[in-house]
Formats: structure tokens, C-alpha cells, sequence
């Protein structure tokens, strides 16, 4: 039997899921689908296209798994679009000449941001949101920019101004209506919105019109509004709304709706019986629908219906949305304006902490029929629930968004009032009951029920929700959630600490005598080594903790791949003086170390005999360095740009303050590696953001990011406060540290940790700068006792004569371990292979 | 058999190992805990071609004691210096005994 043949046209969010479904369903090998992909990547993740500008990869968007197309067959034609359809013939084809049969077409073109023609608009510095080669557009001309405007307040324009402010040119929202975001919110809630967002620095002009767009005096361009009054910035982001990509529908004969869309009956077909439209590009009961839950529910109810000739029908979808624009949470759900007949309200307003809640029911006060949020969205899941569930209303349904004053006011609908069959996540259309029977078939973790169903994974607003119902059908199956260490202590990290410092144990063999059993591992050994120089930090290789330490800790030094370790003295922030790089360059030629500048601004030897190393030590000591720890899971530098001291652009002395920070958080160990980068301006020469800690000078302080990373998963970091001086950002920073410390788990970088933390960085904000969980004076009690136990670890060990002996390659004879040996390399050397090695018998003393 | 006294028991702290240099051979040392037990194997890591074994951390599991290797992490059993991640590699062991609170090897 011949292959059905199917095109795809448009390669989306939704026409990647359509195939992602239709694959699932039917397996790759019974069609041959070839897709026309005019972008030059393949599909992405347009909702969350504003993290581009912090993550700047398009990996990072990408909506594809690895191997996809590959794996089943079909034929990507990226950077092709479809050009002309001959629907008598069945053929679609591109400019490049090809031309491609089909048996099924599927339109899923998605839409294009609508400029509308105010005189002017075409001229150079202006852009519109859509896709990451608009993106790519505007970073770059803001780089030599100093303001930029959005005209349109509407969801899609509050997001472009948001990346604006980001990318940190002056930023101003021009709104036609006289309040943002029309569509989802009332009058008052869109006041409420324009206050929060003035508060952060955007400016809002709202009931203006643009008349005409000129070339501009102070800046590149002018705006003339009908009121006559003007305004100047260096470019413009047009977010005036979206029209469905229908032309090349419409040009193959297609119906097109009155203001444009494809139309589509209830089976997503249009009016030709072969043709598919989904998505955005399509119009369903005069209706286009401009998120991406409905276009993924088009994508299953097309897929079946190719495969099994029957689908269930499309009906309509929620339009509810929560987000969080510009840093402020904003929900609208249903008729958010009342415009039910009967419909009444029920509003909450509170001024000081720029609250708007507003619950819009039927008639006789038994439904939900919409509501508006602003400012605090945590009611939102509750209410979306309540509404797509037809759940009757408690008696007095203010309540459901009345702050809680105490006693059990709280009329929520918890999961378990929830009836089995209620979405939970509406991107991947995943009920309750799906959920449950994932949990019961063994996937009992978030990540588990992640890959499973695929809940979670879209927008990711469900993703408490989920949790929610993930707890509550393991509390249901009696299963225990654990996280043990290992075999011999049955708690996790964070149990361990806490253990370690409220009842003061001081060693490990105390630890495992009262909280474990056996012996101990290589698993738990260095865990409880760290907690233990966590909270105590004592000499690591005092004769109790030796034992718990990998050997780069116990020979202070990291072990490479022959045996021999590493030489890196502290050099703060990067800086070393003439005489220090001298006695670094003697003792790298006295014991022939190989050298090299390494990732961390500081002079590494490489290749030194254990049995060397006390004396090479003893050596740089005198000549005033101290260990540089990086063997160490504890901080290893603090990466500075030359800062105002020198640079010609810079605001603040960054190595100062680098140098400064390295030496008041250097020695204690921490749960994993740390390292922090200091920048004197905006350019970010350090690269700050990549790091755990991470601080930008700023012409009012210092911005300080946290939880940022490099390596193998770059991570950038999540602004935590900005313009601080330097007690509130020292301040902020042993808090920060010391809250890392106590609830990391084992080997957890910060950028994970701060993943694992639900309500990630503006949970970690509430409690180390407002304090939510009463920490702060024992956290900040506790870095202190830390900063004044430093040692240097070398010096101790040399101090210490039975230390000594540990680093003689034999413990019965002075000879030096023969299997070291040497190759040159590029004027220095490298290792010897196993294979270049000489044999040689060490011969006893 | 002829025994040859290498160190003192005290050498070792308790729940680490050393090398000691035994006909002309790298034997790794371990004192897994802080009794007269000791045990020895080979100080070549297999894997990496390295004098290194004595510097890795010891555990326990199911009462038997294994050294994890510092550069790559396979864990030998210190009794029978089988390889517990890969039934192919194994370290040699040799015979071991603490006489008089010194360590000897046969
Ligand atoms: C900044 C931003 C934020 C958003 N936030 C949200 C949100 O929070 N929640 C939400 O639900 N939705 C959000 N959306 C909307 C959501 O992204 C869209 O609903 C969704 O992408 C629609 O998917 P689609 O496949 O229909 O269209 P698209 O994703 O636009 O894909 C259509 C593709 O077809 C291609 N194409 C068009 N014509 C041709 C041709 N002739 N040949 C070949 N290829 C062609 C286009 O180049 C495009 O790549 C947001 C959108 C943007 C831009
Ligand atoms: C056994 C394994 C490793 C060894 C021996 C090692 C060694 C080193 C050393 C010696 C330095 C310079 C450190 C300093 O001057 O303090 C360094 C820097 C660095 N290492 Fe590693 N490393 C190891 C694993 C890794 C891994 C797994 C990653 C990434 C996932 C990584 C990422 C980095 C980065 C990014 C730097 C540069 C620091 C900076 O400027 O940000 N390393 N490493
Ligand atoms: S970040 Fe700013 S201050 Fe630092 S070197 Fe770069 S331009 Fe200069």
C-alpha cells in the first residue's frame, strides 16, 4: 500500500505538535510528511520567547527533542516556505522550485504581527515581537540605544516592554484604549496595573493615538499623538495586535473569514476535505484564538482524525490567561468584564499593597463566570477550577478572594474537591484522573510525571497544581516521599544539616553512632565532611575528618589523570603583584610544573609530585599567597573586570569589591563549588551574570545576581535586588549563602538549587530580605562565625608535623612515584601515556 | 612465610590508606576503621594507569569494606580486590597482617 503523503505547512508551536501527536498515534512509518518551515530554526517556544534574552540560545526555546525529525522520517524543509498551492492537483510548492505532492495538507501558518499604517511606520528602528530573528533585531539596536516605545498595551506589548526594560534602555507603552490590557481586564484593574508598572520605571501614556512617526531631535525618532503633544525615543516595538497568515489559503481558493483567518468547521477541516487549518491561522466560529492551548487541542483533533478517520470535535476553548508581565502577576479568567446578562461583582481593592481582585458570577450567585486579578495571582488555579468545573460557589464567594485574616477562612477548592475529569494542564490537555494513574503506575516524582504525561511542560502554570495533585495521590497510595543520602543515613542533606548544628555534633563518627548505621561510603563521607566544615569550620584534616575527604581536599590539590595535582594560590579578584608572579614562575621552573592561566583569572601548575607539594607551598606562603581552594566545594574566586580604577566606561571599583567579597567568603565549604564575578558597569566584562553570585555596578549601587552558571548547563542569574550599597549587598549575600548552605541538597549547585525552590527567586527574596521565615538574624549570626574562622589550610597543614608525612608517595621509603613522567609539549610538557611510559622498578631503600 | 614489617599501624589514620613500595610493587594500605583491620591491594587504578588507589575514600556496604578509586569512582572490595562496577577489572591483593602494632606484608 502507498504511504498517505502529508504536508505540513508552517513548522509553529502547533504544527510541531500536530506532528509530535500524530506520530504518537500512528507511528512515522506509515506517512511520508514532509513540512515547509520558513523560519530558519525549527519550532520554538514563542510564549516563553522573552527568556531569549536572558538564556540567548535558541536550544534553550526549542520545542524539539533531540533527533526527532531524523528518528521518524519526516522531511524538514527549513528556511522553505510553502509559496503556491495547486489544490486540483494536490501539489504544494516553494520558490526553490520544489514541488511536493500531499494526500492531506495541513495549514498551520500561525499569524503575523499587524502594523497599522500610521504615517511613518516603515522607516528604519522599528520592529515587531514575534519571532528570535525580531528579537536578535531589537537587542542590537538597543545596544546603541538609549529609549525605545511599545506602542500597544495589550498582553503580547506589556511583554516586549518588559524585555526593553531588560535590556535596560528607557522604556515607554503607548496605549490607544484608555487602560492596558484591554482585553483581559476591567477599568480599574488596568489602573491598578498602569500604577505597579509605572512604580518600575516604565512609562505608560494611555488614551493616546499615534498620528505620524518622524525623525526626531534629541532622539532618532518622534511620535505626534492626536493631542499634538510629542514624544522622542530611538526606536519602536509595534505590538498593535496579530493577523492570521491566510494569504496563501485564500490564494488556493480556500474560505477566508470576513476579517481574515481560515475558517474550519468542528473537525479543524476547511472548506476543501483534505485541507487542514490549526493554530492561530485558523477561525473557528468567527472566533481566532491568539494562545496556544486551543491550537494544541486543534493539533490532537486533526491528528486523529487523519489517523482513525474520527476525532472528537473542537469546541471552543478557555481564553483564561495568568502571567507575570514586567515582574507584576496578572490573571483574567472568562467574562472579565460582567458582560453575562445578570452577571454581578464582587471586587477587592487594596491601594497600599496595589491589589485588584475582581469575581464576576451568574445571576444567582451559584457560578463562576469570570475574574480579574492583578498584583496577586495565587487565587488563580482556584478559580480557573471552580469556573471550567462548573463547581458551585460557597455561600458568600467573596471569600475566595478576600486576603485570609486568620482562623480557616480559606474556601479554596483543594485538589481533592476537584472532580477526576478536571483539566489540570490545559497546554496538554491532562485531566486529574491522568495524572493520578501516572502516580499509581510508579511516576511519583515531578519530573516523572512531567515525562510521563507531558503536564507541566507548556506554559508551565499548572505546574503547582500538578504537584498538588501529585502529593495527594502519593498521601492516598501510603507511599513516604524520601531523599536518603545513602544506605547509611536515612535522611537527606538538608535533614543532616540540621541535625549537625541543632544538636552540635562535631564529627562524623559522633553523627553516624547517633543517626546511622555501618560504616559509611564515599557517598556520605564527604557530604557530612562539607556540613560539618559548614558549620563548624575546623581544620578539614584534623585527624576525625581526614578520612571524609576526597583526595583533592586531603592532599589540597586536585588529583590529575597520572596522579600528580595541581598548584593554585589565591589571587583575589584577579589581581598579583610583579614579585608574587616571580615566586609563582620560580617554583613552577624549580619543580618543573607546567603553567597556565586558568578559567578562573589566577596562574595554575600543573604536574607537582605529591611528595612536592608541602614544600612548594612552604614557598608561595612566604611569598605571601594562601590556597586558592580549588580542590575545594567551597568558593573558588571572584572573576573582576578592571572596574572604574582603570576602565573608561566603568561606575564602580569591581576589584575592589571582588577582591574584598573573595576574602570574606574564601575557606567555609559549601554544598557544591561556588563562583562569583563582579562587573564595574553594564557591558558585564566579567561575565557576572554566569555565575553563582553575580554583581553589576549600576550608577546607584549594585545589582546582584544570583544562581547563575556556566559549564556543562549555562544558567543565567536571577536578579535578586538591585542598586544596593555595599552593607545592604554584603548583607544580602551572607544571607543568600547561609540559606544555600542550610537547604541544599548533596552536590547542588546554586543555579539547581534555586531550579528545585518553588517560587524560585522571589522566594528566596521574601526570606533573605523581608525575612518571611524569621532566618535572617541566625543566618546572618552564623556567616559571621564562618568569616572569623578562616584559616589557610596550607599553612595549617605545614604548621602541623604528623601532617607531613601523608605526602610521601611510600610510606616506607623516600623514593618518588616513577610511573610520573613526562612528555614536552608546546615548550612546556604534558603526562606520558600510558603507552610513551619507560618501565622502571622503584628499587627499596 | 616470611613477613616484612612496612609501618606502624598508627601511620594510618583510621578510615584512610597509604602506599607502600613492597618488592619493587605500589600496595595500597587501608585501615578502614579504627581497629587493627587492614587490608591490601594494588595502588595501580586500572582504569587510569595510576598510582593512586590508597588515596580514595573507603566505605562499607553490607558489612564488606571497598576503596572507590579517586580518579574515576569504580569501587574495588578491599577483601578479594573485586571491581563492584565492572566485572572485567579487578586489583591484585596480597597478603597482610598487623604483628606487634606494626603493618607487615608478606
Ligand atoms: C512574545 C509572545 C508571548 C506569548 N505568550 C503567550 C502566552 O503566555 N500564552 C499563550 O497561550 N500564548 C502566548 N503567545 C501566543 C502563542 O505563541 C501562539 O498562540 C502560538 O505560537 C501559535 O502557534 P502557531 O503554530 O499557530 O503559530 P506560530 O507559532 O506563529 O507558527 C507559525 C509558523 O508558520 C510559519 N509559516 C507561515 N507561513 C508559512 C509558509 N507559507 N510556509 C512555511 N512556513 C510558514 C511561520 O514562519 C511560523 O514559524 C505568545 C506569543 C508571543 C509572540
Ligand atoms: C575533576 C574535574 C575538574 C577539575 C580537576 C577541574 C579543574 C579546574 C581548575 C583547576 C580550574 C581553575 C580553577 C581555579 O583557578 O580555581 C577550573 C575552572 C573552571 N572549571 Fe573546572 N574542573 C573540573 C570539572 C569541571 C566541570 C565538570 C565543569 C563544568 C561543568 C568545570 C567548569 C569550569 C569552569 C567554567 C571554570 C572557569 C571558572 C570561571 O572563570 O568561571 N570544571 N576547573
Ligand atoms: S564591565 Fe564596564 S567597567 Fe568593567 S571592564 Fe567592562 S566596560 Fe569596563
Amino acid at each position: 500500500m502507498q504511504k498517505q503523503r502529508i504536508v505540513v505547512i508552517g513548522n509553529g508551536m502547533v504544527g510541531h505538535r500536530f506532528l509530535e501527536e500524530l506520530v504518537a498515534k500512528a507511528g512515522s512509518d506509515q506517512y511520508e510528511i514532509t513540512v515547509f518551515c520558513e523560519e530558519s530554526k525549527v519550532a520554538y517556544d514563542r510564549v516563553h520567547l522573552s527568556s531569549y534574552f536572558s538564556h540567548h540560545t535558541v536550544e534553550e526555546l526549542s520545542l524539539v527533542k533531540p533527533g526527532f525529525y531524523e528518528k521518524n522520517n519526516i522531511q524538514l524543509l527549513l528556511g522553505e516556505a510553502a509559496s503556491i498551492i495547486n489544490p486540483e492537483e494536490k501539489i504544494v510548492s516553494s520558490k526553490t522550485g520544489r514541488m511536493v505532492a500531499y494526500d492531506k495538507l495541513v495549514f498551520a501558518t500561525g499569524s503575523f504581527s499587524f502594523v497599522p499604517p500610521i504615517k511613518g511606520y516603515e522607516g528604519t528602528d522599528t520592529f515587531v515581537y514575534r519571532t528570535i530573528d525580531d528579537l536578535d533585531a531589537i537587542e542590537k539596536c538597543a545596544r546603541n540605544s538609549k529609549s525605545g516605545v511599545v506602542i500597544g498595551g495589550g498582553l503580547l506589548g506589556l511583554e516586549a516592554a518588559g524585555a526593553l526594560k531588560a535590556l535596560g534602555v528607557e522604556t515607554h507603552v503607548i496605549e490607544r484604549a484608555p487602560m492596558l490590557m484591554a482585553e483581559q481586564l476591567d477599568q480599574q484593574g488596568g489602573n491598578m496595573l498602569t500604577r505597579k508598572i509605572e512604580s518600575l520605571g516604565v512609562k505608560v501614556h494611555s488614551g493616546k493615538n499615534t498620528l505620524e512617526i518622524t525623525d526626531g531631535e534629541q532622539a532618532r525618532k518622534r511620535l505626534v499623538f492626536d493631542n499634538d503633544e510629542t514624544l522622542e525615543v530611538d526606536f519602536i516595538v509595534f505590538s498593535t495586535g496579530i493577523r492570521p497568515r491566510d494569504r496563501l489559503a485564500r490564494l488556493s481558493g480556500l474560505e477566508i473569514g470576513e476579517r481574515g483567518g481560515i475558517v474550519i468547521n468542528d473537525q479543524c477541516l476547511t472548506s476543501n476535505p483534505d485541507v487542514f487549518a490549526i493554530g492561530e491561522c485558523a477561525l473557528w466560529n468567527n472566533q481566532v484564538f491568539g494562545l496556544v492551548a486551543p491550537g494544541y487541542k486543534m493539533a490532537k483533533i486533526t491528528a486523529e482524525r487523519i489517523v482513525t478517520g474520527d476525532s472528537a470535535e473542537f469546541t471552543g476553548s478557555d481564553m483564561s490567561a495568568k502571567l507575570k508581565l514586567l515582574g507584576v502577576d496578572v490573571g483574567g479568567i472568562g467574562d472579565a468584564h460582567g458582560r453575562t446578562k445578570g452577571a454581578q461583582s464582587y471586587v477587592y481593592q487594596n491601594e497600599p499593597e496595589q491589589v485588584y481582585k475582581k469575581l464576576v458570577v451568574s445571576e444567582d450567585g451559584k457560578r463562576l463566570l469570570g475574574a480579574v486579578l492583578v498584583g496577586d495571582t495565587s487565587d488563580f488555579d482556584n478559580l480557573l477550577q471552580l469556573k471550567l468545573n462548573n463547581i458551585d460557589l460557597p455561600e458568600s464567594p467573596e471569600g475566595l478572594i478576600l486576603p485570609n485574616t486568620g482562623g480557616d477562612s480559606s474556601v479554596g477548592v483543594g485538589v481533592d474537591a476537584l472532580p477526576d475529569t478536571a483539566t489540570i494542564c490545559s497546554c496538554f490537555d491532562i485531566s486529574k484522573q491522568q495524572i493520578a494513574e501516572a502516580v499509581q503506575a510508579g511516576h511519583t516524582d515531578m519530573a516523572a510525571i512531567k515525562a510521563e504525561t507531558g503536564a507541566g511542560t507548556g506554559c508551565g502554570g499548572c505546574v503547582q497544581l500538578v504537584g498538588q495533585v501529585l502529593n495527594a495521590e502519593l498521601l492516598a497510595l501510603g507511599v513516604e516521599v524520601k531523599n536518603n543520602l545513602c544506605d547509611h543515613f536515612e535522611y537527606s542533606r538538608q535533614e543532616l544539616f540540621h541535625i549537625i548544628q541543632v544538636e552540635k555534633i562535631r564529627t562524623f563518627d559522633e553523627l553516624l553512632a547517633k543517626h546511622g548505621s555501618g560504616h559509611g561510603c564515599e557517598v556520605c563521607k564527604p557530604v557530612v565532611g562539607s556540613i560539618l566544615s559548614s558549620c563548624w569550620n575546623e581544620y578539614i584534616l584534623e585527624e576525625s575528618h581526614a578520612k571524609l575527604h576526597d583526595t583533592n581536599d586531603v592532599f589540597l590539590g586536585n588529583m590529575q589523570k597520572d596522579g600528580t595535582y595541581s598548584v593554585i594560590p589565591r589571587m583575589p579578584g584577579g589581581e598579583v603583584t610583579p614579585e608574587g608572579l616571580m615566586a609563582v614562575a620560580k617554583v613552577a621552573r624549580d619543580y618543573s610544573l607546567y603553567t597556565k592561566v586558568t578559567g578562573a583569572q589566577r596562574i595554575g601548575l600543573f604536574g607537582a609530585h605529591k611528595s612536592d607539594l608541602p614544600e612548594i607551598w612552604r614557598q608561595l606562603i612566604e611569598a605571601g599567597f594562601e590556597t586558592g581552594q580549588a580542590y575545594a566545594k567551597a568558593l573558588r574566586m571572584a572573576k573582576t573586570c578592571v572596574g572604574s580604577t582603570w576602565c573608561r566606561y566603568g561606575v564602580a571599583d569591581s576589584v575592589g569589591l571582588g577582591v574584598e567579597l573573595e576574602h570574606r567568603y574564601k575557606g567555609f565549604r559549601t554544598p557544591h563549588k561556588m563562583k562569583f564575578g563582579v562587573s564595574g558597569c553594564t557591558r558585564e566584562c566579567a561575565e557576572a551574570q554566569g555565575k553563582d553570585i553575580g554583581i553589576i555596578a549600576t550608577d546607584k549601587g549594585w545589582n546582584l545576581y544570583v544562581s547563575g552558571n556556566g559549564g556543562m548547563r549555562p544558567r543565567h542569574g536571577d536578579l535578586l535586588a538591585s542598586d544596593l550599597d555595599k552593607e545592604a549587598l554584603v548583607r544580602t549575600i551572607d544571607r543568600f549563602l547561609m540559606f544555600y548552605i542550610r537547604t541544599a541538597d548533596k552536590l547542588q549547585r546554586t543555579s539547581v538549587w534555586m531550579e528545585s525552590l518553588e517560587g524560585g527567586v522571589d522566594y528566596v527574596r521574601e526570606v533573605v530580605m523581608n525575612d518571611s521565615l524569621g532566618l535572617c538574624k541566625s543566618m546572618d549570626k552564623e556567616m559571621q562565625s564562618l568569616v572569623d574562622s578562616y584559616q589557610c589550610e596550607w599553612k595549617t597543614t605545614l604548621d602541623r608535623e604528623a601532617q607531613l608525612k601523608r605526602f610521601n608517595h611510600f610510606i616506607n621509603s623516600d623514593q618518588q612515584d616513577e610511573n610520573v613522567q613526562f612528555v614536552a609539549a608546546r615548550d612546556q610538557h604534558r603526562p606520558a601515556t600510558s603507552v610513551e611510559r619507560i618501565a622502571m622498578t622503584p628499587v627499596e631503600a | 612465610m616470611k613477613w616484612t614489617t612496612i609501618c606502624d599501624l598508627t601511620d594510618i589514620f583510621p578510615g584512610t590508606g597509604v602506599c607502600a613500595l613492597h618488592k619493587g610493587e605500589h600496595v595500597a594500605l587501608f585501615r578502614p576503621l579504627a581497629d587493627e583491620t587492614v587490608y591490601a591491594v594494588s595502588n595501580i587504578d586500572p582504569f587510569a594507569d595510576a598510582s593512586v588507589m590508597s588515596r580514595g575514600i573507603t566505605g562499607e556496604k553490607n558489612g564488606a569494606f571497598y576503596v572507590a578509586s579517586p580518579l574515576l569512582k569504580q569501587r574495588y572490595l578491599l577483601a578479594s580486590g573485586e571491581c563492584m562496577d565492572d566485572e572485567n577489572a579487578a586489583l591484585k591483593t596480597y597478603k597482610v597482617r598487623v604483628h606487634d602494632q606494626k603493618i607487615q606484608l608478606a
